[in-house]
This record gives C-alpha cells, sequence and structure tokens, in this order.
C-alpha cells in the first residue's frame, strides 16, 4: 500500500500536507464552536443579565465556525478529488506502459483479464480509499485526541467516560472484525463455487441433460449453496451485534455524561476545588462555579458525539482497507514484474545485408520456471521468396516456433537471424516492419475495417491502394465491400459483428498491408473454408513473389506445394523436405499424411 | 455512504410487486415480517423518548445549581428510566438483526436454489437468445442485491420514517418554537443537499460512460497484446490510451469532489440546526418561557431529526435497484418451462433403429424461418451415420431434434417405431450417449468426471474402459489417480479431455452414439489415438457422426448430405464419390492445391 502511493507526484505529496493543515483548521473550528455555547449556558445558568446579544453574539460566531469547517473541509474535499484522480490517472498510466512492454510470457503468467482487473476495479479501489483516507482517516485520529484532551482539561472523570466509550467501541467493532473479516474471504471463494458450479451446469447445458443428470448437478449446488448460506448467515449475525451496540453506547454516553456531572457538581462546596483548580470561596463562588461546568457539560456532550462519530468513520476505513491492500498488493506485482523481451539498439542497417531471409541457429527454448527444454536445436533457414511450412501435431512448437521468430518468446539457447542480423538486436519498429505475423486466433479492434487494416505504425503510411490490394489478396474484397459503409464498416468489440472465417482474412490483410520481407501464418487458414484457403494462397503465390513464407498449418492439402516442409514432433525437427520427399523418409509426417488422405491420394 | 453509491439507480417496473413476491420468499406468513417491522419501530421509539428525560436532568442539575442542594436521587431515577429504554431500544434492534439475517439469506438461499434448478428446466433455445454471463450474474449479483439491499432497506426506511415522525411529534409536543426552528432549518440545508446530488448524478453518468470506454479499450488492447507489438502500434495505442485516461481523470475528479461534498454538507447541515436550536432555545430561556432542559432535549432531536430523511432517500434509492434486480431473478423463474413429462413412464426397447419422417423444424421465436425443411432417413439398428454439410445446414439441430433439445414442428421421429414425443426426454437420452466438441469437464476427481452421474461403475468397469480408450497411461499417472481434482488449472490436453469425454460416454454404455464434432478440436494424428477409442465404442451402436473432416467418415454405412436443412445427397463414400456432386465437392475441396 505505502509502495504504491510513492507514484504520487510531489506536488500531490505536498498537496496532501496541506490538506492535513486544513483538516487540522476544521477540527479546530469543530471543537471551538460548542465551547461559545458552553460559555453562555453557563451564563444562563448563573442566571446572569443581558445575555440577549451576546447570545446572538455567540450563534453567529458559532455560524462562522461552522461555515469556515464547511468551506475548510470542501477545499479538503476539492484537493483529494484531484489528489485522488491524479493518482488513479498516473498508476493506470504507468499500468498500461508497464503492460504494453509486457512480452508474451508475463502476459501469459499475469492472464488479460486479470491484468484488466488490475488495470481498472484494483485502481479504483485505491482511489476511493485515498479521497477518503485524506478527509476520514486524518480527521477522525484529530478529532477524537483533540476531543478528548479538551475534556481531560476540565474534568478528568468525565474524560475516563469518554474513554470508556471510546474503548467500548472499539472492542465491539474489533472482536466483530475479527470474527467477520476472515470470513469475508471465505465467503468470497464459496461465491465463486457457487458460480462455478452454474457455469458448469450452464456450459455443460447438453451433457447434463444428455445424461439425465440434473439432480446430480442440483445436489451439488446445494450444497456450495449451503455452505455459502451458513457462512453469510454467520456473518450477518455478529455484524447484527454492531448497529445496536454502536447505537447504545451512543444514545448512553449523554445520559452518563450528564449524570456523571451532576455527581461532580453535587460535589462542589465551599473549600473544595472547583474544575480550573481554584478553591471555592463561597456560596456566590460555589453556585458561579458549577454554572461553568453546567455549561462545559453541554460543550462536553458535543464533543463526545464528535468522538464517537469519527470512530465510526474511522470503521468504515478498516472495512474498505484490507480490499484496497490487496489491490495495492496486485498493483506492485505488475509494476515489479521483470520484462522478459527488450528491444535491442545495436542494429546498424548494411546495404549488403540479405533481404527476407530468416535462419534458425541451434535454437532451443524452455519457458519461464521450466528446466526442460520445450524446442530443441531447432536449425533452418529460408530465402527471400520462400514458402516454408511447418507441421505437426498440436503441442509440436509449431506456433512457439512462430514466436521465437518474431520475438513474442526469446530463444533461451541459440540465435535467431532475420537479414543476417540477431533479432535481439532490432529495435522493435525496424523488426516488425520486417515481418508480419498473422495469429492463429484473429484479433480485430472496435474501430472501421479500414483502421483496422493500417492498424499500427503511424510513420508506415498505409495508403488506400495498399489496403484494397491487401483485402484482394486476402480474398477479402468481396464481404468488405458488402458490408454497410465497405471500409468504413464499424467493427465491433472483438470483431463480434463478422464471422471467424473474415476476422482471419481481415487479420491477413492487415498483415500483408505492411508489405513485411516476411510472412507469418500461424495455422491461419484452419478457419477459412477449403476453396477460400486455395484461393488465398493462389493469390499469394502470385503477387507476393519477394516475400517470404512461414506457414503452420494443419492440413495436407495447405502445405503440400510448399517448397520445403518441416515436420516437428515434441519441439524437435524430425523432418525437412518437399512433401514427396518426406512421404518417403519421415515417417510422422507419413503418419499425419495417411490420416488425412487415401493411398489413392497419397500417391497423386 | 455517498462515495461508494456512485451508480445510478435503475427502476423497477411494478415497484409493490417485486417487493411483495420477494418478500414471499422470506416466510410464508407475513408474520415475521410484521415482527420485524414492529421490532424496528419500538427500537427506534424507545430511542426517542430518551432525549427528553435527559432534559429533565438538566432541569433537576440546575435546579441543584440555583438552589444549592441538588436531588441526586430524581436524577438517578431518571437515569436508570433511560438507560432501561435504551437496553431495550438496543435489545429490540438486535433482535430485529438476528431475524433479518435469517430472513435475507434464506430468500437468497431459496433464490439460488430455484435459478440453478430452473436451468435445467428451461427449453435449449432460452440459451441460445440468452447469454450465458447472463444468468449468471441474475444468480449472483441480482440474488445478492436482492437480498442484502431489499429487506434491509425496507426495516431501515420504516424506523427511518418512525425516527422521523417520531421527533417531529416529540418535538410538537415540547416546545413547538423550536420545533418550528428545527425543522425550518434542517429542510433548508436539505434543500441544499438535494441540488447538489441533482447535478453531481450528470457527473456520475459521466463517470461511468469514460470509464467504460476506457475499460473496453483496455480489455482490446490487453487481448491483443501481440498483434499491438507485431503491428508497431505501442504507440499510436498509448497515444489513444492517454486521450481516455484524461477523460476518466476529469469525470473522476468531478464525480468524486461532488460526492465528497455529501458529508461537509450534511455535517453543515446538522451544525446549523444545533446552532438555530441553541440561538432560539437560549433566548427563549432567557425570556423565561422554556426551562433549560428543553435546550438540551432539543439539541440532541435536532441532531435526531435531520438523519432519517438522508436515510430514508438513499435507501428508497437502494430499494429500487433491488426490486429492479429481483424483477429480473422472478423474470428468468417465470420463464416458460419444458413440459412436465412426468405420466409418460413407457420405456424403449432398446434396439437402435431411427426414423426420421418429413421432419421439419423452425425456432419457435422465428416461425416463419424454417431450418430443416423436409428431413427423412431410415436409419437401421448398428449402422454409422454420419451428417456432414457447410456451416448452418442444420447437422447439429437434427441431432438436437432427435435428442428433443428442441421440439419437430412438422413430421415424426422414430425410436424403435415408437415416435419420441410418446416417451419421456430422460427414457430418450437413456438411449444415447454424446460426445461433443465442447470437451465439458468439471472441478471434481477424475473418476467423478468419468463415472458422471452413473451408479454401480466398479473399478475395474474404469480400468477396462480407461484402457480402451487409451486413457489409462494419463489416469496412472496422476499424483492420485482416479482420485486425483481435475481443475480448471490442471495439465490436461486437449486430446485428452476428448478422450475423457469418450472414456464417459463409454462408461454409459446406452445403446446409441452421437458424436457431434467430436474431434475437430485436436488434430489429425491425435485424432487417430482417439479415433480408435470411437471406433471401440461405436462398435454394435447406431451412432450419428457430425464431422467437417471428411477422412473421419469415409467407412460410415450413409452418409447424409446436408445443406440449407435439406438432405441434398445420401449414400456411401463411394457411391457419393461416385456421383460427383455436393458430397464429392466438398471433398475433393480438402486436397486441392494452389
Amino acid at each position: 500500500m505505502i509502495k504504491i502511493l510513492k507514484q504520487l507526484s510531489p506536488r500531490d505529496r505536498l498537496i496532501s500536507l496541506v490538506c492535513l493543515i486544513f483538516v487540522a483548521g476544521q477540527v479546530w473550528l469543530d471543537i471551538e464552536m460548542p465551547d461559545f455555547m458552553g460559555d453562555v449556558v453557563s451564563k444562563l445558568a448563573a442566571s446572569d443579565k443581558n445575555l440577549t446579544g451576546e447570545i446572538l453574539v455567540s450563534g453567529l460566531k458559532m455560524l462562522a465556525c461552522a461555515a469556515g469547517s464547511v468551506a475548510l473541509s470542501i477545499t479538503v474535499g476539492y484537493l483529494a478529488a484531484r489528489i485522488a484522480a491524479n493518482f488513479s490517472y498516473t498508476v493506470r498510466a504507468s499500468l498500461f506502459n508497464k503492460i504494453s512492454d509486457f512480452g508474451t510470457t508475463e502476459m501469459k503468467h499475469f492472464s488479460p483479464a486479470s491484468l484488466i482487473t488490475r488495470t481498472t476495479n484494483d485502481i479504483t479501489q485505491i482511489q476511493m480509499v485515498i479521497s477518503m483516507g485524506l478527509q476520514v482517516m486524518i480527521k477522525a485520529p484529530i478529532t477524537a485526541v483533540w476531543a478528548v484532551v479538551r475534556i481531560l482539561g476540565k474534568s478528568t472523570s468525565l474524560s475516563i467516560v469518554v474513554a470508556c466509550a471510546v474503548a467500548v467501541l472499539a472492542i465491539t467493532i474489533t472482536t466483530v472484525m475479527r470474527f467477520v473479516i476472515p470470513k469475508f474471504r471465505i465467503i468470497q471463494r464459496q461465491v465463486d463455487d457457487v458460480n462455478r458450479v452454474i457455469d458448469e451446469s450452464l456450459n455443460g447445458l447438453k451433457v447434463v441433460r444428455a445424461f439425465n443428470a440434473d439432480e446430480y448437478q442440483q445436489n451439488k449446488f446445494e450444497r456450495v449453496n449451503l455452505n455459502l448460506t451458513a457462512t453469510n448467515l454467520f456473518t450477518m449475525r455478529a455484524m447484527a451485534f454492531m448497529g445496536p451496540i454502536i447505537g447504545l453506547v451512543m444514545s448512553s454516553i449523554q445520559l452518563v455524561l450528564q449524570f456523571v456531572g451532576a455527581i461532580i457538581i453535587n460535589g462542589f462546596h465551599i473549600g473544595g476545588a472547583a474544575t480550573d483548580g481554584h478553591i471555592i470561596e463561597n456560596a456566590v463562588d460555589l453556585m458561579r462555579s458549577r454554572s461553568v461546568f453546567f455549561g462545559d457539560l453541554t460543550v462536553f456532550g458535543s464533543y463526545a458525539m464528535m468522538v464517537v462519530m469519527s470512530f465510526m468513520m474511522l470503521t468504515m476505513i478498516f472495512m474498505i482497507l484490507p480490499r484496497a491492500q490487496v489491490s495495492a498488493k496486485r498493483i506492485s506485482e505488475v509494476l515489479e514484474e521483470p520484462i522478459s523481451v527488450t528491444e535491442g539498439h545495436e542494429y546498424v542497417e548494411n546495404p549488403a545485408d540479405p533481404k527476407g531471409t530468416l535462419e534458425f541457429k541451434n535454437v532451443s527454448f524452455h519457458f519461464t520456471g521450466s528446466d526442460e527444454n520445450f524446442m530443441k536445436n531447432l536449425s533452418f533457414k529460408v530465402t527471400q521468396g520462400q514458402t516454408l511450412a511447418i507441421i505437426g501435431s498440436t503441442g509440436s512448437g509449431k506456433s512457439t516456433l512462430l514466436n521465437l521468430a518474431t520475438r513474442l518468446y526469446d530463444a533461451t539457447e541459440g540465435e535467431v537471424l532475420i537479414d543476417g542480423h540477431n533479432v535481439k538486436e532490432y529495435p522493435f519498429n525496424i523488426l516488425y516492419k520486417k515481418i508480419g505475423l498473422i495469429p492463429q486466433k484473429a484479433t480485430l479492434f472496435a474501430d472501421s475495417i479500414r483502421d483496422n487494416i493500417t492498424f499500427g505504425d503511424r510513420h508506415a503510411q498505409v495508403s488506400e491502394d495498399d489496403v484494397l490490394e491487401a483485402l484482394g489478396i486476402a480474398q477479402a474484397t468481396d464481404f468488405v465491400m458488402k458490408k454497410d459503409g465497405g471500409l468504413d464498416f464499424a467493427v465491433s468489440q472483438g470483431g463480434s459483428n463478422i464471422s471467424g472465417g473474415q476476422k482471419q482474412r481481415l487479420a491477413i490483410a492487415r498483415a500483408i498491408a505492411k508489405k513485411p520481407e516476411i510472412l507469418l501464418f500461424d495455422d491461419s487458414f484452419s478457419a477459412l473454408d477449403f476453396k477460400t484457403d486455395r484461393l488465398l494462397r493462389k493469390e499469394i503465390a502470385e503477387k507476393l513473389t519477394d516475400t517470404t513464407c512461414l506457414i503452420v498449418a494443419s492440413r495436407i492439402g495447405t502445405i503440400k506445394n510448399a517448397d520445403r516442409i518441416l515436420v516437428l514432433a515434441d519441439g524437435e525437427i524430425v523432418g525437412n523436405g518437399t512433401h514427396r520427399e518426406l512421404l518417403q523418409s519421415c515417417s510422422v509426417y507419413r503418419e499425419i499424411a495417411q490420416s488425412q488422405l487415401t493411398e489413392a491420394e497419397l500417391e497423386a | 455512504m455517498p462515495p461508494m453509491m456512485n451508480r445510478i439507480p435503475e427502476k423497477p417496473k411494478n415497484f409493490k410487486k417485486a417487493v411483495r413476491e420477494t418478500l414471499s420468499y422470506a416466510s410464508k406468513t407475513p408474520a415475521p415480517i410484521i415482527i420485524v417491522l414492529c421490532l424496528a419501530i419500538f427500537s427506534t421509539i424507545f430511542m426517542i423518548v430518551g432525549p427528553k428525560q435527559i432534559g429533565k436532568i438538566s432541569n433537576l442539575i440546575l435546579e441543584g445549581i440555583q438552589s444549592g442542594t441538588m436531588d441526586m436521587a430524581a436524577i438517578r431515577n431518571v437515569v436508570l428510566f433511560i438507560g432501561g429504554l435504551y437496553v431495550f431500544s438496543a435489545i429490540a434492534g438486535l433482535v430485529q438483526g438476528l431475524i433479518m439475517a435469517n430472513m435475507t439469506q434464506n430468500i437468497a438461499k431459496t433464490l439460488r436454489s430455484k435459478i440453478n434448478a430452473k436451468i435445467s428446466r428451461l427449453p435449449l433455445k432460452y440459451f441460445a437468445t440468452h447469454a450465458y454471463g447472463d444468468v449468471l450474474s441474475r444468480a449472483t449479483n441480482d440474488v445478492d442485491l436482492v437480498s442484502s439491499s431489499l429487506a434491509n432497506s425496507l426495516t431501515s426506511i420504516v424506523s427511518a420514517a418512525a425516527q422521523f415522525f417520531g421527533c417531529l411529534f416529540m418535538m410538537i409536543i415540547t416546545n413547538w418554537i423550536l420545533a418550528g426552528t428545527s425543522v425550518a432549518s434542517t429542510m433548508l440545508g436539505l434543500l441544499f443537499m438535494v441540488l447538489v446530488v441533482k447535478r453531481s448524478q450528470r457527473y456520475f453518468k459521466m463517470r461511468q460512460v469514460s470509464l467504460g470506454q476506457l475499460n473496453g479499450y483496455i480489455e482490446e488492447m490487453y487481448n491483443g497484446h501481440d498483434v499491438i507489438r507485431i503491428s508497431n502500434a505501442e504507440d499510436s495505442v498509448k497515444e489513444r490510451f492517454v486521450k481516455l485516461n484524461d477523460a476518466v481523470r476529469t469525470a473522476n475528479f468531478n464525480s468524486q469532489f461532488l460526492s465528497g461534498l455529501m458529508p461537509p454538507v450534511m455535517n453543515f447541515v446538522g451544525n446549523l440546526g444545533h446552532v438555530a436550536v441553541y440561538v432560539v432555545g437560549a433566548l427563549l430561556f432567557y425570556n423565561g418561557w422554556i426551562d433549560i432542559g428543553v435546550i438540551t432535549s432539543f439539541l440532541i432531536y435536532v441532531r435526531l431529526f435531520e438523519g432519517p430523511l438522508r436515510q430514508i432517500s438513499q435507501n428508497v434509492t437502494n430499494l429500487q435497484s433491488a426490486a429492479a434486480a429481483s424483477e429480473r431473478v422472478f423474470a428468468f423463474l417465470d420463464e416458460e418451462e419444458l413440459t412436465d413429462e412426468s405420466e409418460k413412464t413407457d420405456t424403449l426397447p432398446g434396439i437402435g433403429a431411427v426414423e426420421f419422417d418429413h421432419v421439419k423444424f423452425a425456432y419457435p421465436d422465428k416461425p416463419e424461418k424454417e431450418v430443416i425443411h423436409d428431413f427423412s432417413a431410415t436409419v437401421k439398428a448398428g449402422q454409422k451415420i454420419a451428417i456432414v454439410g457447410p456451416t448452418g445446414a442444420g447437422k447439429t439441430t437434427i441431432v438436437n431434434l432427435l435428442m428433443r433439445f428442441h421440439e419437430v414442428t412438422g413430421g415424426q421421429i422414430r425410436i424403435d417405431g415408437i415416435p419420441i414425443t410418446d416417451v419421456s426426454r430422460e427414457e430418450i437420452h437413456r438411449q444415447f450417449g454424446m460426445v461433443l466438441q465442447d470437451t465439458w469437464m468439471f472441478e471434481g476427481t477424475l473418476r467423478e468426471n468419468l463415472v458422471y452421474n452413473m451408479e454401480g461403475v466398479t473399478d475395474d468397469d474404469l480400468v477396462k474402459v480407461c484402457k480402451a480408450c487409451g486413457l489409462y497411461h494419463f489416469a496412472e499417472t496422476l499424483p492420485e489417480k482416479f482420485d486425483t481434482v481435475l481443475t480448471s488449472n490442471s495439465d490436461i490436453s486437449v486430446g485428452q479431455k476428448q478422450l475423457l469425454t469418450i472414456a464417459r460416454a463409454m462408461i454409459q454404455n446406452n445403446p446409441m452414439l452421437i458424436l457431434d464434432e467430436a474431434t475437430s478440436s485436436i488434430d489429425t494424428r491425435t485424432e487417430m489415438l482417439v479415433q480408435r477409442a470411437m471406433d471401440n465404442l461405436m462398435a454394435n451402436r447406431t451412432s450419428f457422426v457430425i464431422a467437417h473432416r471428411l477422412s473421419t467418415i469415409r467407412n460410415a454405412d450413409l452418409i447424409l448430405v446436408m445443406q440449407k436443412g435439406d438432405i441434398v445427397e445420401q449414400g456411401t463414400h463411394d457411391s457419393l464419390m461416385a456421383l460427383g456432386g455436393a458430397y464429392a465437392d466438398l471433398y475433393n475441396s480438402q486436397f486441392e492445391t494452389a
């Protein structure tokens, strides 16, 4: 929590200090206010004359105090809102920037969903604590201490009364909290359980029915439901004690103050000491002293209320503080996460460099936290204009290979070279101008189709012609032009108003429009029907003759005619050659082929 | 508290009905609710009598000061009397709170159970038009809102009203001038507050909108992280983020400031009343019109008087959102259910012959748009039937009709000669094992996932089935074997999950089988392993196979080629290839190369 507060700018920290001073000023005014009343009440009690003017003046003074207090607290509210808004702005920005720098490893480690919550809800939590904290958290202790000290100056026994009340409140609240707060965590888990079972029933709708398992699911649900209800009931019952006890303390403190006050007043006698310490000399002095104390008593009533109220506010902070602390921790985790992939700056362009080449030299790779190499000793090379296909079963490392070429992951051993330079030497903007990746799952953004195609480097200047050409190659022209507004058609979030195959074609068009030297297709064709798949590959072969292509595929048909095919199994290259060669030499390839083609087709 | 209540309340359509319906879940008779409300009122009244009595103490003290002798006995009596009232008030409040806890939790539990039970009684079509998240949010968020807010707000409103009117009554009978003063000063303050609230609504809405935009953007960008990196788009993304973030900062500041205004303003309203009572009271006392106790009482009353109106307005808002939430819950519970079939006790012989007799189907919400036009086919027991065709041709719909997940709108489906509408859905489901593309698993042990809802499955059966499915090695390598708990985090591959669902169907051992794209999420080489398990499963069973990978269905006894809800071709692989029509086209397109 403290760590995260360091994100406050120096200016805002200074303003926080100003807030502190203002709050202190406000407390002073609040405490002064009843004093004016006390004086007058004392005089009234002593049956003084000519008080009308004094009453009005003291009323005005009190109003002035109240106005001053409200002005100060509104100012504090203004400043606190400013600080809190600035804080959440800054933290959100540093989170977003940090996450932008994340590599795929860190992204997977946290999961996008969790990062989204951290950037949104978690920040809101802390923002709330800051804005409330600057007002309530500072004010409550100052008020409590100041008021108790004031009372202490007048009467020890009355301050004991107030202290007792505070103690009762504190004990009640902490006891209840001690029982309840651990339960909150349990409740969270039990709510998750309830959600999980319902989610299960929903996602397995057909299975549950096909298995006639309604009752089974319901019994399961009843169990988690009962657990949740029991815990909820416990906490609610515990909380039910809080309200009445606090109410009782608040009402009785007035009563007890009056009663103890009466005893004290009754105890005053000639020759004894008054509250201000002077010895009471005669009957007139006795009455005066008693009246003064009677006036003080009304003031103490107000003080006692202030103390109790500030305590109540404080407990509210304590209710939300644990959550904010968890949030702060979650945010710090992200901010402190080391970045696995950073851009290089060593690259110097050499006119003699080849274009469109990609080479793996003894590349091995393992995921963070694992010792076993996931990719083992990969070596191969593609040159400009070639098409290299990669095939293998699920989990054999096809996508990882592309991710290593694109630096979404970094090789743990060996080197990946593009145009003769290690990929780690390139600044990102140069590297990603050279390569275009089409991931397995097409990602579109809520924007026009045009903006989705030109998405990326603002300086790359993809022209309208480039866009149209890319759409043509990607077999997307027809359906785009049929959409409302054509290129200006607004894609909704997650591309939900576009079909899967169309999304994939737009993603392909996006990569092509940038005219990279190397195109990497990560199983991008499997969402397409066979016919489109074929036309698309034909267009690429005809129009992008200078572009090197790496194609990860699961259909043999897609890659049969590639210049070369790499066969991967368990992270190793087990075959490297043409379709024909591999059919002869590579058993894994033959198995894949056999699973998809008939003998006759294998021969063809 | 205002800072936490930064949401715009929704309004229920029929407030009274929603409240009444919800409360009917608390208990069958209105008695407990009446008791709770009475306790709330008692608790308040006991508390409100207090200040007037405290005034009496002030009077006694002042008399003591002026006369020289204090009547301590009288003071003690009053103190004991009020102390007793306060304790009663607290006890009444506590009892009320405890009853409320039971009531609200009861409501919550019952509603959750009902929602869960409802899921299994709703026709499948409901879920075609409603997102799962929507159902989920009703079962949790809405139920929470209903149970925590509805009953609580109701009692809060009642006790606040009691406090308001009680105070007003006590003040008037104590002294009407001071009563007028208190009411006037409080109203002035409340008026100011209402103005602030009115103004702030707009800013809350702005905050919600800008935050929504920002969150949406963040969600998109985090999910598209890789694409941003490889598109060199980081700069432009950050630029747009800064704009959105800035808008949120402004909106945040405005709404935070306005909602932060409330506590100081409320405090000021309280002070205002306090000062007014003091000045007027002191003047009255000075002129001998009232005694000192009146002032003492009023200084407390004026604080008690200001609270309730605020509480009422806040709780009415809460109550409205709760009522709106309860309407959503009840709307779900009132959805039309599947017909009750408890009287259908006939059983099927379990031979496995199926006839589709001119089957027609249109979704009930779109009766004019027929999805299945005239589907007829005869399936002999033990045959393997493949249904192929492009997406949207109606393949899965046929299966859904066969399972009676949907009901045909024309024609008839017969199993072993008996129309499927003549027997219960459960009986039909007993005929089929089903393996779907979505490999459904739940958090539980491997055993629970395999044996799912079957009885009398021995360990031997499990081992036998797992061996047949090639799952035995996997089960053996798990730390607790069959009793290992599988969670969403467990490291299970898609292929293994698929094998697991096949094993599940095998354990179920029903006479017929439906495989709906059962292998499309795994690669062809893994598929060959799974295929072996499936061939085992399909042996001697009538099976329906839907597949888009045509290689898997070459050996089917009958292939039905569907297009736009019609069977356009049917026959074996060889006969259809020889025909050179739609099937041949579809098949060949897999292998043509550029």
